[in-house]
């Protein structure tokens, strides 16, 4: 039986009936149209389809849509401002903190988390943040001074 | 990966919930185990309680000389903890090891318990604590150490119906080290071997050993030979290694590809003897 629910994605509500076994991940791509989280592994262990819900950090192919009723969802399409990147998505660029992109938008929705729960971490810190996202290009060293650089952005 | 249907019910009190798992609904807490075996289809149930709309049930407090958890504290919570850090450091340590970063966020400490996977991070820690889990269930509440719930692979003494309502650990006091070592299977998270070591010092001597062992056997256990033999000792090197030597003496180890049972015993050795000098070194 579907059930309705509402949820405020990138600042906007949205309400919609769902099948409670509707993933989240499946919720934001495919009935709002959201399709900048990706499905990678759908197995909870790529990351690539990481979103904040209420400001944490969450595999949005790991719970289903009803969970986050009520909800506040940010996506990586909620991170720019008026036309402006945010000052992560601006480090990646600049540091060059992505190849084929795919893994891209789950980065940066981890990497605001990394940074508000530690604003200066060393890269210790940083590589442990990121344990929950892949990248099959394999380009970590450069995530990695990304989320150096958005770091120090963050504190000038 | 879609799971099969099912009904979803998210009640604001743990007795409504109660009343509907006694009707044979299966509980949900954080999902990281379950959910991913939904998607599987290795889980199947016909009737979900989501147990995240419960108030109050989320709670971290001292109380009476313990620290009460409650069933839906998430591993970040755990972890993140500023009193379990200062007075239960081996749980907000072992807390900090499990996932990565999003499933610390959803994952909760009573779903992960009551779950059991054999190589789960907790286990090791509440074995070494001597933790207590309070059950609940509709019409009853009980009491069991972590020694009677952890019963075999993904098997508790959780009956059905009941859920693991809150889990108890100790304040820590003065004197009191501890540590948690694991080897990780680097795709999962998982532990391949994880050893949780508590050491408490009297002057000189050691008066208290606690050696809590996942990953190893079908069940998180304690090595009780291995805590014996570095009783009334000093801590010295050699008595570290000759505690260590036996923490996989008679066990029945798990083999699998990432690991033999003869490799897996090795580990064992090789990072008890890294969880006890940690713990020997953190002794305040």
């Amino acid at each position: 039986m579907n059930e309705s629910i509402t949820v405020t994605i990138n600042g906007t509500a949205y309400t919609h009936d769902v099948e409670p076994r509707l993933l989240l991940i499946h919720y934001l791509r495919e009935v709002v149209g959201l399709t900048g989280p990706h499905i990678g592994c759908e197995t909870s262990l790529c990351g690539a389809c990481t979103v904040e819900l209420n400001g944490k950090a969450v595999k949005s192919c790991s719970m289903f849509a009803i969970q986050a009723n009520g909800a506040k969802i940010l996506t990586v399409e909620g991170m720019a401002a008026d036309g402006k990147l945010h000052k992560i998505q601006e480090a990646f660029w600049n540091e060059h903190g992505l190849q084929c992109g795919f893994c891209t938008p789950g980065m940066i929705m981890v990497t605001k988390q990394i940074l508000e729960r530690n604003p200066n971490p060393n890269e210790q810190e940083i590589r442990h943040g990121l344990d929950g996202n892949l990248c099959r290009c394999t380009g970590y060293q450069h995530i990695v001074n990304a989320v150096k650089a958005a770091a120090r952005a963050a504190g000038a | 990966m879609i799971p099969q249907r099912f009904e979803y019910s998210a009640p604001k009190t743990l007795d409504e919930a109660l009343g509907l798992l006694a009707e044979g609904a299966k509980p949900l807490a954080g999902g990281m185990s379950l959910i991913p075996m939904m998607k599987l289809r290795l889980a199947a149930p016909e009737h979900l309680v989501d147990l995240g709309r419960i108030k109050d049930l989320s709670y971290i407090r001292e109380q009476g000389g313990s620290i009460h958890i409650g069933a839906t504290a998430t591993h970040h919570d755990v972890e993140s903890s500023a009193l379990l850090r200062g007075k239960c450091p081996l749980l907000a340590e072992t807390a900090s090891h499990i996932g990565d970063v999003q499933v610390r966020n959803m994952g909760t400490i009573g779903g992960s318990v009551a779950h059991a996977d054999p190589s789960a991070d907790y286990p090791a820690a509440l074995q070494a604590l001597e933790a207590k889990l309070v059950l609940k269930g509709v019409k009853s509440e009980r009491t069991v150490s972590a020694e009677e719930f952890f019963v075999d692979t993904f098997t508790t003494a959780l009956e059905p119906g009941e859920i693991v309502r809150e889990v108890i650990v100790p304040v820590d006091g003065d004197g009191t080290g501890t540590s948690y070592q694991k080897v990780l299977q680097p795709a999962s998270g998982f532990a391949i071997v994880g050893i949780a070591a508590r050491v408490r010092k009297s002057g000189e001597k050691i008066t208290l050993v606690r050696i809590g062992v996942t990953g190893l056997a079908n069940r998180a256990f304690r090595a009780t030979a291995a805590e014996k033999s570095l009783e009334g000792k000093t801590g010295s090197a050699a008595e570290v290694q000759a505690a260590a030597a036996v923490v996989a003496q008679g066990v029945e180890a798990n083999s699998d590809l990432h690991a033999s049972a003869d490799y897996r015993k090795h580990l064992a050795v090789v990072y008890a003897v890294k969880a006890l000098n940690a713990a020997l070194s953190r002794i305040a």
